[in-house]
């Protein structure tokens, strides 16, 4: 049977891999490809990268190192970051990574997402959809790195990208992220058993045990890593590292 | 044989550059081609793909030659071809996805996999692979050799001999697939660290 897929979810902005904490000012992790290299060795799942200030910075994707990342990595690799047309989707895919992220592009461009889709496969599109709750306890969306509000429910949103063809869904709590105090399990499931499309949770991972509440309670199909694979501990210097085998597959197994 | 350049055919479907990229590191020369004239050159050829079945078989119909060609070297001078994912369906006669033939290389279907609340489709991730049948291809993999998979259809060949390892998703099916010179990975070995990497090495040194 499948495993379930553990997936670091890198920070860039342009050549540098970065980490933010609740989507705010971000800190300098190092040298992306020199991280890649110790992923690759510890052959991890899968990798995502998201350059997340390619669209507020109206930039294009840095070609160049996405280059090096793929030559350096033999695992499925994703990308989003400032992808806004067809066009520039193809490419990174003809480099040689398998799945294109979209967020902002979605909100004024919904057609694009069915158009890579039917292009190279819904397979190798990753719908992000960054989700933000309110003090009433409601679910928002942002775009645009977490700074503009899209004035759409998150679960209608989530439905609206299965059907315009992705193939999966990144769901990020911006309140999490980076606090390592779990995953949004609620806001995960609204979203999970609305959805045939497996589901990427994303935001707030600390331990193996958020892992395994953001499958079980989440109800999603992956779960994405960020701060706890790049640092050491919360508060801690910079130490790119994985979660135990040994103890991820015992905790996961069914 | 020893080591041969791999020929990569390009019909305009499939993932290059990650193949490209895992041959190159692995030591083994690797050429891209698109045309008839390059294939007829081969000496050992690597279909990959993918996308849909008929759109994979429509393009490479098109390319002036190129049916005839691979007929000539895998039926007729017996170089071995492997056939990644949708590359190894296409091995088939056919598939529950399109209406056109397969090459038929190697007697199966490929077909749906069945709509379950349990099981998501396509199957995606890492699986393990387990061999049935002694074969070159998967010797001497690590142990518990996984690989990652996205697909949602799957082969069933009509041999039983023709099936060298199944993988398990709610039931058997088959992840390696062997006739002569002929072979098919349901998975993705560019994208599947050693495990792949020991793969293309296998069928490199072929």
């Amino acid at each position: 049977m499948l495993r379930t897929r553990v997936i670091p979810c890198l920070q860039l902005v342009n050549e540098s891999l970065v980490k933010t904490v609740q989507f705010g000012k971000y800190g300098y992790i190092g040298d992306p490809i020199n991280t890649v290299r110790i992923f690759n060795e510890l052959e991890v799942d899968e990798l995502c990268f998201l350059d997340i200030r390619a669209t507020l910075e109206k930039r294009q994707p840095n070609f160049a190192i996405l280059h090096q990342i793929a030559n350096e990595c033999f695992m499925p690799l994703s990308y989003g970051g400032g992808i806004r047309d067809a066009e520039t989707a193809r490419q990174i895919l003809s480099i040689g990574f398998e799945k294109i992220v979209i967020n902002t592009a979605a909100f004024a461009n919904p057609a694009l997402i069915s158009e890579i889709a039917s292009h190279s496969g819904a397979q190798s599109v990753i719908a992000s959809i960054d989700v933000k709750k309110n003090l009433w306890g409601k679910y928002q969306v942002y775009s645009h790195d977490g700074t503009q509000k899209e004035y759409v429910d998150a679960v209608t949103w989530a439905v609206e990208l299965e059907r315009l063809g992705a193939g999966e869904l990144l769901v990020t709590s911006m309140n999490r992220e980076g606090t390592y105090t779990g995953y949004d399990t609620d806001m995960l499931r609204s979203i999970s058993e609305v959805v045939n499309i497996p589901v990427i949770a994303n935001g707030g991972a600390g331990s193996v045990q958020h892992i395994e509440n953001a499958i079980r309670d989440g109800k999603a199909s992956a779960v994405a890593l960020g701060s706890m694979v790049v640092y050491q501990k919360k508060g801690m210097g910079v130490l790119v590292n994985f979660p135990d085998r040994v103890e991820l597959e015992k905790t996961l197994a069914q | 044989m020893g080591i041969n350049k791999i020929t990569i055919v390009n019909y305009g479907m499939g993932n290059l550059g990650s193949i490209v990229n895992m041959f190159k590191r692995i030591g083994i020369e690797t050429q891209v081609c698109d045309n008839a004239g390059g294939v007829a050159k081969a000496q050992k050829i690597l279909l990959p793909g993918v996308g849909a079945f008929d759109a994979a078989m429509s393009r490479i119909t098109a390319i002036e030659g190129m049916m005839e060609i691979l007929d000539q070297k895998v039926l007729v001078e017996k170089i071995p071809l492997l056939g990644i994912c949708l590359g190894m369906q296409l091995l088939t006669d056919g598939s529950e996805e399109g209406q056109l033939p397969g090459l038929g290389y190697i007697p199966g279907g490929t077909i749906r996999f069945p709509v379950s609340d349990e099981l998501k489709v396509p199957h995606m991730g890492w699986n393990l692979i387990e061999e049935v049948n002694p074969n070159p291809l998967t010797k001497d993999l690590p142990e518990e050799p996984r690989f990652y998979f996205v697909h949602s259809y799957y082969v069933q060949v009509t041999n039983p001999y023709h099936r060298m390892a199944t993988t398990n998703y709610g039931f058997d099916f088959d992840s390696v697939i062997q006739r002569d010179n002929l072979f098919g990975a349901q998975f993705h070995p560019e994208k599947s660290h050693k495990f792949g990497m020991k793969l293309l090495e296998n069928f490199a040194r072929l």
